[in-house]
């Protein structure tokens, strides 16, 4: 049995998953004063009755360092950067302490001027007296050469609680993010390793024979242990959990739109050849730009419990969330009451669902009725509009080949696929504005928290090999190795492939026969005066993220018997 | 975070599976450790930096500005379409009121291709800017247009194609064409007949410094700037003046082409040659790329840069001082020069001879302008090469009056396919057509 929880800002739910079918999923109020109890009282709802024994699998997306993020309870960090010449430094500078350490790496990997170590030392001491514990070690070009770092790390005294060192966060270049991406991993370090702990006790107490595993924002997940070195890529797991359960509930081939219609937020996400697509650099995490490889998602303040307002004599929908709908007591007229009092749903109080309409309507010109339906268009239009303009932005990102010029290959929807709760209600107004086919597979309002249950390990490598200099780089794994003259682009990838296989093993050893997939590899000839001296390779791999779709003849049984 | 304090598009377009050859200058890992550099400084993250996707041009945008025997799906790949629509797309982002300014870092260069091409001269085909700056005027209006060229090359093709045009005010700072490629770029090519003083070369001496292009700049180029009052100001440019660059022989810095950027205040900078791809080009792009958006580009500087090699003597200071003088005043006394140089002439004629390194192919031009004080004046050329190849090119200004229009017409009816078996052909500016016969 596959256990799955996604926890958001609101609701927490859960799924048992057993034989490809849903077992049984809940909904509880998540609450923000404590969440691990919110996961140990939802897991109690969801594994009712259920032997232990039976489960293998322990799915968790969580919002804990989200939170902490938010409330300000993160740990004061200590920032070394070593920035070398370029961009002001300056506009990083987002520790307690910040130290801009002399020395240089270019972007070959060749050091081009060296660490001072009096500098470190210096810090070293500030940081002890200021009792500073968690600590972000970043340098410009470190995937091209992770030494400095890694020299930087040994200077200090040891005892510190956390270090994050940048090159170990990701592969790709990007120095502003990579600060930023390494001080919020070494700022929730905390958080994250006290929340683990909770689940570890958990879990032990009840004798579960296998390692609950963390979301991660690419739609993948990592072991509890593994992600206690890079909590950062567990902080924004909620959008990828969705999409990942779309993608085991209706299952496609082609190019489709992924809406999440939840309470306060409609999310939209895209998949090519029914592969969703990524950010291109990073996601934004409370508000900094990073390097956390993520599923691409963005977020549309519009969902079922938006604030309704009419300003300047015209309908306002969110961006803000009140409260629930007036239905269920809340303060404000929502989307949610315009579907009850249309009658599409039955809940709550409608009487107060229908007068707050009939109020907001006589300034309007409206009467409820027309209101509803006026409500429920603007909300489809608005999304289809935010769609179209992501739309655009995505068919016009830059290439860098002349053949992936001429191919020119656009994204194109020929489906929607909606979840989320409100979804199912909101159907007809979709498919009018998007003219294509909406699909609301049934479970869609827990379709999060199957995709936490269905997702599988992933993880991704970057090798960069030089051969003029003879050395090869995984920064990921902090490796530098030496590679003959004759190093090709057909054995690094080998080699990249081997390292990936190796990495996912020690990360996650139940998903070791995992596909492996190239995402980028490029070669380059090194030429110095008309003479070829050397290959500049760069290969990408990754663990290819997938979920196992659902049975969805049962998955439709099962939704009749419970919804 | 940073903010660009000026809205700029970008357009980088690395050509990563094109090359001459494998082991030519303009290959594929051209612009790899450039767009590395631009990538690990975070550059397209600074608010208000905006990339774009380059596209590929028509062969009409070529049209409009090259005559390309015998055609020109026979003289370009599709790498210089894409450099060609890649200027077009920057350029259009800034006409657009996208951005203030924008930046095409695309290759392969263009500013050695002239108006007839044969062939490859100085690694380009096509002209870029001039392509870019054609479909400006014909899609969004009449401009006047400078174009500062701070390749170290002279820009002989661009000097040829806005040689009779009054409204193309063409600036070369170059190293001086007795020590390098392509050997022309002196102060008396001044210009056509009919825009004569509309050409100013500057033709530095080897081992220019920084202070000698940043004087250059302070004391001829802003100077002639403001006088002629362009709409748009073009930079070309090119980056092997830099003092790491392996085939000139100067010593300008990443530093320095940021602060010329700065001063000049370019509405589009399209980049040209410079080979130095690992000790120069990642710079300097990153320093003109800052200058434009308004960011602070105090810290670039090249891992190896030190005072001395980027100084210059006191002798070549004087020189400069000079030249930049001497050609003021002559810019200042264009409408004197003219009336001198054309006194009692209907027509004026040209011949030269023009080499194409790449195919080792020799055109001889005989080129003849009539004299208009209304347009650029009719042109056309007798070309012939050392291959065998004559050809006729009529060649009708953008803004030809109607005498030079219809006699343009009329020489493409009378001239006849047995005295110029390759072809005849009719640049059209004014309808915008190209007619072959
Ligand atoms: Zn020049
Ligand atoms: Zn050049
Ligand atoms: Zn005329």
């Amino acid at each position: 049995m596959f256990v799955g929880l996604d926890m958001g800002g609101t609701h927490t739910d859960a799924v048992l998953i057993a034989g490809g079918q849903v077992k049984r999923h809940c909904k509880t109020p998540t609450d923000p004063e404590d969440f691990l109890r919110t996961v140990t009282r939802t897991l109690d709802a969801v594994l009712e009755g259920v032997e232990g024994g039976q489960v293998e699998r322990l799915n968790l997306s969580t919002t804990v360092c989200t939170n902490a993020i938010v409330t300000g309870r993160t740990s004061p960090i200590g920032l070394l950067l070593e920035p070398g010449p370029g961009l002001n430094p300056a506009a990083l500078t987002c520790g307690q302490k910040n130290f801009i350490l002399s020395g240089s790496i270019d972007h070959r990997g060749r050091p081009t001027s060296p660490l001072v170590k009096e500098e470190i030392k210096a810090a070293d001491r500030e940081l002890r007296q200021a009792g500073i514990r968690h600590l972000a070690i970043v340098g410009k070009f470190s995937p091209r050469n992770p030494e400095h770092e890694l020299a930087i790390k040994d200077t200090l005294s040891p005892g510190y609680q956390f270090i994050t060192t940048g090159h170990h966060l990701s592969g790709r270049l990007n120095f502003p993010r990579r600060v930023f991406t390494a001080c919020l991993n070494s700022a929730v370090a905390a958080t994250f390793s006290a929340f683990a702990g909770a689940i570890k006790t958990y879990t032990t107490a009840r004798q579960w024979p296998f390692t609950p595993h963390v979301l991660k924002a690419d739609g993948g997940t990592l072991s509890l242990e593994a992600s206690l070195s890079l909590p950062v890529e567990t902080i924004l797991s909620g959008p990828s959990a969705s999409i990942m359960g779309a993608l085991a509930l209706a299952p496609t081939t082609r190019d489709a739109i992924i809406l999440d219609i939840g309470g306060t937020t409609t999310d939209i996400a895209f998949l090519a050849d029914g592969v969703p697509l990524y950010e291109p650099r990073g996601i934004n995490l409370a508000g900094y730009p990073t390097l956390v490889w993520a599923l691409f998602s963005y977020s549309l303040g519009l969902g079922g419990d938006s604030c309704l307002r009419v300003k300047d004599g015209h309908l306002v929908i969110g961006p803000d969330r009140q409260g629930p709908a007036l239905a269920l007591g809340g303060p404000a007229a929502t989307p949610t009451d315009a579907l009850i009092t249309m009658g599409r749903l039955d809940l709550g109080d409608k009487a107060l669902a229908s007068q707050g309409l009939t109020q907001l309507g006589s300034r309007l010109g409206m009467t409820a009725h027309e209101l509803a339906h006026a409500i429920l268009q603007q909300m489809a239009a608005a999304i289809v509009a935010r769609v179209e303009t992501l739309l655009a932005a995505i068919n016009s990102q830059p290439v860098y080949t002349v053949r992936e010029v001429l191919e020119g290959r656009q994204l194109r929807p020929r489906q929607v696929i909606a979840i989320g709760a409100p979804a199912p209600l909101l159907a007809p107004e979709l498919e009018a504005v998007f003219g294509l086919p909406v699909l609301v597979p049934p479970l869609a309002g827990v379709a999060n928290a199957i995709g936490a249950a269905l997702s599988q390990p992933t993880t991704e490598l970057t090798l960069l090999a030089d051969t003029q200099q003879g050395f090869l780089t995984v920064p990921e794994e902090g490796l530098r190795e030496r590679v003959p003259s004759g190093f090709s682009l057909d054995r690094a990838r080998h080699r990249a492939l081997e390292l990936l296989q190796a990495r996912l093993r020690r990360l996650a050893p139940a998903a070791a026969g995992a596909e492996l997939e190239v995402v980028e590899e490029q070669s380059f000839n090194m030429v110095s005066g008309f003479y070829t001296t050397g290959k500049n390779i760069r290969v990408k791999v990754q663990v290819k993220p997938r979920v196992v779709p659902l049975d969805r003849q049962d998955a439709q049984g099962e939704a009749e018997g419970n919804v | 975070m940073y903010k660009a304090a000026c809205r700029l598009g970008l357009v980088f377009f690395p050509a990563f599976d094109w090359a001459i050859d494998p082991t030519h200058p303009e290959r594929e890992e051209r612009l790899l450790y450039t767009q590395d550099q631009v990538l690990e400084e975070g550059i397209l993250d600074i608010e208000g930096i905006r990339e774009y996707r380059a596209r590929r041009a028509a062969v009409q945008d070529v049209e409009r500005v090259h005559i390309c025997v015998p055609e020109v799906g026979a003289r370009v790949t599709e790498s210089h379409l894409i450099a060609a629509g890649g200027a077009i797309v920057a350029a259009e982002a800034v006409l657009k009121g996208e951005v203030d300014k924008a930046f095409a870092i695309v290759r392969p260069p263009g500013h050695h291709a002239m108006r007839i091409v044969h062939g490859a001269r100085g690694f380009c085909n096509i002209n870029m800017e001039a392509i870019m700056l054609e479909y400006i005027r014909r899609h969004y209006g009449p401009k006047r247009i400078a174009i500062v060229d701070t390749d170290c090359h002279h820009g002989d093709g661009s000097q040829d194609i806005y040689w009779h045009d009054k409204d193309s005010l063409y600036i070369s700072l170059h190293q001086d064409g007795r020590t390098l490629y392509p050997g022309t770029g002196f102060l008396n090519e001044f210009g056509g007949p009919n825009a004569f003083g509309y050409n100013l070369n500057l033709p530095l001496p080897p081992e220019t410094g920084e202070e000698g292009f940043l004087s250059a700049l302070e004391h001829f180029i802003l100077p002639v700037l403001a006088d002629f009052k362009p709409d748009l100001v073009i930079n070309s440019a090119g980056q092997d003046n830099h003092y790491t660059d392996p085939i000139t022989n100067m010593r300008f810095s990443a530093q320095g082409y940021a602060r010329l950027n700065d001063r000049l205040q370019p509405d589009i900078a399209v980049l040209e040659g410079g080979y130095s791809i690992e000790g120069a080009l990642p710079y300097v792009n990153v320093g003109i790329i800052l200058a434009l958006a308004g960011v602070d580009y105090s810290g670039i500087r090249e891992p190896d840069y030190s005072p001395e090699k980027v100084a210059q003597s006191q002798r070549v200071s004087d020189y400069i001082a000079r030249l930049c003088d001497e050609t003021y005043q002559a810019w200042e006394q264009r409408d004197t020069l003219r009336a001198e140089y054309i006194r009692g002439k209907k027509e004026i004629s040209r011949r030269r001879r023009i080499y194409y390194d790449t195919e080792g192919l020799m055109e001889t031009q005989e080129e003849t302008t009539l004299i208009c004080d209304h347009c650029g004046g009719l042109s056309w050329i007798d070309s012939r090469t050392d291959r065998g190849q004559h050809i006729l090119a009529i060649l009708i200004p953008r803004d030809a009056c109607p005498r030079c229009q219809e006699e343009g017409h009329a020489l493409f009816e009378r001239s006849r396919t047995t005295d110029y078996p390759d072809g005849i052909y009719l640049q059209e500016r004014v309808e915008d057509t190209l007619l072959k016969k």
